[in-house]
């Protein structure tokens, strides 16, 4: 019998790469892609190599340079991500590949943890590379051994696009076996195909237009896309990635008759679409993201001359927005056969009148807002606080991509465009003209990630402003995976400790501090001098995350509050701890269990009503 | 055209915990993920990552024997389980009308209301309206798990509650319990399941 575990996607995802027979691994941190690396670098014995790169863009070139030595290689990121690794990847669909190579990027519909919600199959088709779109965990898992096979076949490199609920879904998962044999390495000297000069881009574009027809043939042949047509309904739906597993669902509750075209790999699969046009007078396309598949049955409904109506996020029927489910199916469906919406309860309960009052109540509950917060004893909320002590509500803040975004809380995050773009978006604002003073926040993975070009053209195009490096020792967000500036690697070898100091005074930042921000005087001192400093000033607030901290065995005595020396002025409340509680009775603040004893708020205390160690 | 929507033909029993990062609903519904495939149950289960987790509000969903995708439906959950009392009210669009409640009544105060932004709701208010649309089980799960040996052990309280109602023999999450759990507290945390398990069984009529 085989096997079944429970694992979260991302780590099927690891598995599937293993079973796959992958050989180099490379990736940058960014929800939801990021277990993949960390569940590959965690594994004890390895015969392949994986990394974290510096970004995404460096990651691709390091996957690339193995699958043109032969190997099987894949690369892991987010959505966007793939704008940072664009170039790389524009180009690889000229060259191909030698090894299979497998792009993984992650989409995240609503953006739980995101800054947009593009959708990655249109880059797919845009560099006219195959995409893969797998509908559960179980089948991503599975797709990846085809992946790369598939890869190696057609010689170009694919993308895998998995979406949250694939990335964080969890599931019961059938292992397959990992393979004996690798590829050997052997790199092959092949200017055609790996020097782009514009000659051999002229030959390579015209090399891959004509593989489409052939890889589209392949991929309608593939288990991942498949037709059924059901005999005595006009009625068919069209379901990609993991809307597919919602339609089927929300089909099967109401056993409803559907012909059903499920989508799992791109280029569409034209003839598959034709095949069901044929055989129904309406359709309705279920797809995440992007109306992707949607536009291109329009076109193929034209070509053939098919009247069949077409109903999807192009019509308003889905909406284009957020995330797709069960329920928003069941919604289309109503507006496809023009049904009032109903709701299968409330009136199918005795007594619709009691619940409906019953409803009414708890509508009228106020919840508070629940938003998600910086951690009690972060270093970024206490940098944050001097910060704007020193530069005060007139200054801007432009901010970057990081747990510390949520400084928008403390009011020092004014704007946040993209990883790196905060210094960026400073020297811009400088350069336009503002005269208030521009304090810009960025953390140091994402410092290393695309900062240092930005800190770069900072100095040498003579901008004034003051770049704050958050510097907590990890790259915290994604899940806690080390950086160039931690002396670690992905599986915790001991490398290089690149120092973000040395880093700057190289590029030649002549007013530098490095500061613990758990110092609120000794912080706001360093804020001073570079705020008067005329140029490019770099304060570094060096402060390990506290849960790395805390991980690492670092144990700090929680504080507390005494009450009677408590004057309720909620100087302490004001600084937004979760550990910091104002009890509106007694007027007294004071300190939960959430305390990881930082100490900051007995250093902001007027009266010396705060010490360290319980009460 | 037309549509004739049968009855509703679920196989799986749905399961939604909610409560605040941190407080280990992605342990709970660990348990009874590994506990569904040790008793030979498909299972799907969603979980929340990323910025969205610090310290803000999470839910998970769990089903257990369907092959489909790991959302719950709107109205589609058969039981709540809720690890925070305002977080069972943010979630209710999930639960089906009639559906089951386990609450642990201790609130972990937001920022929103200790900075003075926002009142917490009274817990008694919360559950009384519940109540009346809802099978509601309330009680103080931290107090159990104190009882056993520990507060952290609140989330395995609650895991032990839910048994009465999950389609899994209880011998088998309690042993989920006993492999998830580290090393050393395994003691604490047997106790703290069958606290709740025994909670919950004893008395139907909690408020």
């Amino acid at each position: 019998m085989k096997t079944r575990e429970y694992m979260l996607g991302n780590v099927a995802i690891a598995r599937g790469l293993l079973e796959g027979g992958v050989q180099v691994v490379s990736g940058y941190p960014g929800t939801p892609s990021s277990e993949i690396v960390d569940t590959l670098a965690a594994r004890k014995e390895r015969d392949y190599h994986v990394e974290w790169s510096v970004n995404e863009k460096v990651a691709m070139e390091v996957a690339v340079g193995a699958a043109w030595a032969g190997v099987r290689s894949a690369v892991t990121m987010k959505h966007v991500g793939l704008n940072v690794a664009a170039d790389p990847f524009m180009t690889l669909s000229y060259s191909g590949v030698k090894g299979g190579m497998v792009i993984i990027v992650a989409d995240d519909p609503s953006c739980h943890s995101s800054q947009n919600e593009q959708d990655t199959r249109r880059y797919a088709q845009f560099a006219l590379v195959p995409c893969f779109d797998p509908s559960t965990p179980q089948e991503a898992k599975d797709m990846l051994p085809y992946a790369f096979e598939f890869s190696e076949k057609f010689e170009t490199a694919v993308i895998f696009r998995p979406t949250t609920r694939i990335s964080h879904g969890k599931s019961d998962i059938e292992l397959g076996n990992l393979p004996v044999e690798k590829k050997p390495t052997s790199f092959e000297k092949l200017p055609d195909r790996w020097v782009m000069l514009p000659k051999n881009a002229r030959k390579n574009h015209s090399r891959i237009l004509a593989a489409q027809p052939g890889i589209e043939e392949a991929l309608a042949k593939a288990p991942w896309n498949s037709l059924e047509i059901k005999e005595g309904s006009n009625f068919g739906v069209i379901g990609a990635g993991i809307a597919s597993v919602y339609a089927k669902e929300a089909l099967e509750e109401l056993g409803l008759k559907s012909s059903f075209l499920k989508i799992g790999a791109y280029p569409l699969p034209k003839k598959l679409v034709y095949k069901l046009l044929e055989n129904v007078e309406a359709v309705l396309v279920f797809e995440e993201l992007e109306p992707f598949v949607e536009e291109q049955v329009k076109i193929i409904a034209q070509e053939k001359g098919l009247p069949v109506k077409i109903f999807g996020k192009m019509d308003g029927t889905v909406l284009r927005e957020g995330e797709l489910n069960v329920s928003s199916f069941l919604k289309a469906l109503g507006k496809v056969f023009d049904l009032p919406e109903t709701s299968k309860s409330g009136a199918e309960l005795e007594g619709a009148e009691e619940a409906a009052a019953a409803e009414a109540e708890i509508q009228q509950l106020e919840l508070a807002p629940r938003p998600p917060a910086l951690c009690a004893g972060c270093s970024h909320r206490a940098t944050f606080y001097s910060m704007k002590k020193v530069f005060g509500k007139e200054a801007i803040y432009p901010s970057d991509i990081g747990c510390y975004t949520l400084g928008i809380q403390n009011g020092t995050v004014d704007t946040t465009l993209c990883m790196g773009g905060s210094i960026s978006v400073a020297s811009g604002l400088y350069h336009a003209g503002e005269k208030r003073p521009i304090c810009c926040s960025i953390g140091d993975s994402t410092f290393f990630h695309t900062g240092v070009n930005s800190l770069l053209n900072a100095i040498y195009n003579k901008a004034n402003i003051t770049v704050t490096i958050l510097d907590n020792r990890i790259t915290g967000m994604t899940g806690h995976q080390p950086n160039p500036g931690m002396g670690r690697t992905a599986t915790g070898e001991p490398t290089v400790e690149v120092s973000l100091a040395e880093l700057c005074k190289a590029m030649g930042v002549k007013s530098l501090s490095v500061v613990d921000p758990y110092d609120p005087p000794a912080l706001q001192e360093a804020f001073r001098a570079a705020k008067a400093f005329d140029g490019v000033s770099v304060v570094i607030a060096k402060q390990p995350c506290v849960i790395s901290a805390k991980r690492a065995g670092i144990r700090r005595a929680p504080y507390h509050i005494e009450a009677d020396k408590c004057e309720g002025c909620k100087q302490c409340v004001k600084f937004g701890c979760p550990a910091i509680e104002f009890d509106e009775e007694k007027k007294v603040a004071r300190i939960n269990s959430l305390c990881s004893g930082c100490g900051v708020c007995a250093k902001l205390c007027h009266f010396d009503a705060i010490s360290e160690g319980k009460q | 055209m037309s549509v004739n929507p049968a009855q509703s033909q679920k196989q799986s029993f749905d399961l939604l915990i909610t409560g605040v990062g941190g407080q280990g609903a992605i342990l709970a519904s660990d348990i009874i993920g590994k506990a569904a495939v040790a008793a030979k149950l498909p299972v799907r289960a969603a979980e929340t990552h990323g910025m969205a987790q610090r310290g803000g509000s999470v839910e998970n969903h769990i089903r257990v024997g369907t092959e489909f995708g790991s959302m719950i439906p709107k109205k589609g959950a058969d039981l709540l389980l809720a690890l925070e009392p305002m977080e069972a009210v943010r979630y209710l669009g999930y639960l089906k009308d009639g559906g089951v409640i386990i609450i642990n009544t201790e609130p972990v105060v937001p920022v929103s209301v200790t900075s003075g932004l926002a009142k917490y709701p009274e817990v008694s208010k919360i559950l009384k309206t519940l109540a009346r649309k809802y099978d509601v089980k309330a009680f103080n799960a931290e107090e159990l798990a104190l009882e056993a040996g520990n507060r952290l052990a609140m989330n395995v309280v609650l895991v032990g509650a839910v048994s009465n109602y999950l389609p899994i023999p209880s011998d088998i999450l309690l042993e989920c319990v006993k492999k998830l759990v580290p090393p050393k507290t395994v003691k604490v945390n047997v106790k703290a399941f069958e606290l709740g398990r025994a909670k919950v069984k004893e008395n139907s009529e909690l408020s």
